[in-house]
């Protein structure tokens, strides 16, 4: 990619709701084509963040520009580039889901015809056919979410905000949602998603900013977080429970590192910086002092690890 | 221009939606006709026998130009509701996540409910002409005073989608708008005659806006109880659009700004 300038960049954003303090100083910079995964725990203000970016809100101080255009001086020209697919669907729960679609269509500026055939390609692709005419109100879940996922693609965005967007989806469902994203993002539309499900950070997100108490505390790929929070760890697991105290000491003086110790599961383990050479070392102590050794390895953290370390606090899922 | 364009079309397509919703739930239209034929039931029969008319003539004669005006007061609370339920629902988001235009929300209720009155100014003639009320002049005047009361209602659209927008959540708006708009109706030329009531009463009643739009009906339709020696009475027609002018000009800037600052 050439050097164009990001999709979204905020800084210093804040915004306080009486006394409680929202965004707290974010910053962001979103590369064009790329995706942006925004982790964090309840009221940590991804909404709030995705929401004054989409011009829902007004903020209270610093700047943000959506794909080039001033979010507080030009909304207008954000509002024609972005889509937005809230926490909570926003469709209109009385009338159809193709009544839905030709509604927005409309107020897209698309004409009558183009509308129709624009909500029927929709219906199509995110299998909303059969329950096209059926009341909003009466979808599952999972089909109002698809359905305000297509009306946030009427035309296709710029930059798309997804706030949560599968939260509360069966993993069929979840799926299809990630590849409708691939798929845009393989277009060139630029995707900021929040999450609170790691897994779907990793799996989506090309980099990922972890938030807490309004403001961004870590940001990087999923494997620079992993990095970030430290080495690889080495795991052991005794056999007998009795063991565990002494394949700790061992364990320590192998790895140089204060090893943590997991009773119900009779595991020891500890950061390392080489691998194989820690792993050779541990084997050899352990074998040396007769510790029946049922399992062994060396392994990544994973993100929620990442993130625990990170916030303090686990990530919800 | 090209901005004012895309106001219009853009309330008109929500206009449109919102007529659609009304197709949808259509057992609300049937509550919400059956209140107009109510009132000229109860007041016309009920009521109407102990009541006189200041100069002669036929009381439910008199009545119906008050009753097309009380149904339009009343249908503000439609439109309060309409408002409030939208921009209590997450739809509202998407509204402005879109760039169209601004005013389309507010003016697509104002329109769909303008229509909506039509409807029921239709249901309240065919109704009129059934229990012996008439237009006594031609057909033009009658369509003029039929204008007259929908000018009202349009200004009234303005009040109630303000209503709406200020009300914490759409439950509150019928216990508001029921206790205001009584008093409102008791307290004009709807059912009994300003000049039969006691003097700072009656001159409350005179100045009444309503009262404005039904005595200058009363007037185009040739039904009785009209003139009167106050200038108020004197100037129906002036002051039956001036009032509606009044409240457009208040409520709509306000309504429009309030809107604005859902985005706090
Ligand atoms: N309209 C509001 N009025 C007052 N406080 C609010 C409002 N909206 C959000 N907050 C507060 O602002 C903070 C950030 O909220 P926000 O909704 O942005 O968090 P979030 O990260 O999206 O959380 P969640 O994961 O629960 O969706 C929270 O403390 C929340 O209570
Ligand atoms: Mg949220």
């Amino acid at each position: 990619m050439t050097t164009q300038t990001p999709a979204v960049v905020a800084e210093d954003l804040r915004k306080r709701y009486g006394t409680t303090t929202a965004l707290d100083g974010f910053d962001l910079t979103v590369p064009a084509g790329t995706v942006c995964g925004i982790l964090g725990p309840n009221g940590a203000g991804k909404t709030t963040a995705v929401r004054v970016l989409a011009t829902l809100l007004r903020f209270d101080g610093g700047r943000a520009r959506v794909a080039g255009h001033d979010v507080a001086r030009d909304p207008a020209a954000v509002r024609g580039a972005i889509g937005l697919t809230g926490q909570y669907a926003a469709v209109d729960d009385i009338l159809s889901g193709r009544q839905n679609l030709v509604l927005f269509g409309r107020l897209h500026h698309l004409r009558p015809r183009a509308a129709k055939r624009r909500a029927d390609e929709l219906l199509e692709r995110f299998g909303l056919v059969e329950a096209a005419d059926k009341s909003a109100k009466d979808y599952s879940g999972g089909m109002r979410r698809r359905l305000d996922l297509a009306a946030s693609l009427i035309r296709t965005p710029k930059v798309l905000f997804l706030d949560e967007p599968t939260t509360g989806l069966d993993p069929r469902s979840r799926n299809q949602l990630w590849d409708a994203v691939r798929e845009l993002v393989g277009g060139g539309t630029t995707v900021l998603l929040t999450t609170q499900y790691l897994e779907e950070a990793d799996q989506l997100a090309d980099r990922i900013s972890v938030v807490d108490h309004g403001r961004v505390v870590a940001e990087g790929t999923s494997d620079e977080l992993k990095r970030k929070i430290g080495a690889d760890r080495v795991e052991v697991v005794v056999r007998d429970a009795a063991d565990l105290g002494e394949a700790a000491r061992l364990v320590g003086r192998a790895t140089a590192a204060p090893p943590e110790t997991d009773p119900d599961v009779r595991k020891v383990s500890a950061p390392v910086a080489d691998r194989v050479a820690a792993l050779a070392e541990v084997m050899r102590t352990l074998q040396a002092a007769r510790i029946t050794v049922e399992d062994i390895g060396v392994r990544r953290p994973t993100l929620d690890e990442a993130f625990l370390q990170i916030t303090g606090h686990r990530a919800v899922s | 221009m090209s901005a004012l364009r895309w106001g219009i079309a853009d309330g008109w397509t929500m206009t449109r939606r919102n007529m659609a919703h009304v197709v949808r739930a259509p057992e609300e239209i049937v509550i919400y006709f059956s209140l107009p034929i109510m009132f000229v039931l109860v007041f016309g029969y009920v009521f109407g026998s102990g009541m006189a008319v200041p100069g002669g003539g036929n009381y439910r004669e008199y009545l119906l130009p008050g009753v097309f005006v009380m149904t339009m007061l009343y249908g503000l609370g439609a439109t309060a509701t309409g408002v409030a339920v939208d921009v209590s629902r997450g739809v509202v988001d998407r509204f402005r996540a879109i760039d169209m235009a601004r005013s389309a929300l507010l003016v697509g209720r104002s329109g769909a409910d303008l229509l909506r009155a039509l409807l029921e100014m239709a249901t309240l003639v065919v109704c009129g002409l059934l229990v012996g009320w008439q237009w006594r002049h031609g057909v033009g005047d009658a369509l003029a005073a039929v204008a007259l009361v929908l000018l009202l209602r349009l200004a009234l659209t303005w009040v109630g989608i303000y209503l709406g927008l200020v009300v914490p959540n759409p439950d509150t708006v019928s216990v508001i708008v029921f206790p205001v708009a009584f008093p409102l109706t008791a307290l004009s030329n709807v059912f009994v005659a300003p000049e039969l009531m006691p003097h700072w009463l009656g001159t409350v009643s005179a100045w009444n806006p309503l009262s404005a739009t039904v005595a200058a009906s009363r007037e185009l339709f040739g039904n009785p109880g009209t003139g009167g020696d106050s200038w108020v009475a004197q100037h129906p027609l002036l002051l039956s659009i001036a009032w509606p002018a009044v409240l457009i000009a208040i409520f709509a800037p306000l309504a429009v700004r309030r809107y604005q600052r859902l985005s706090r």
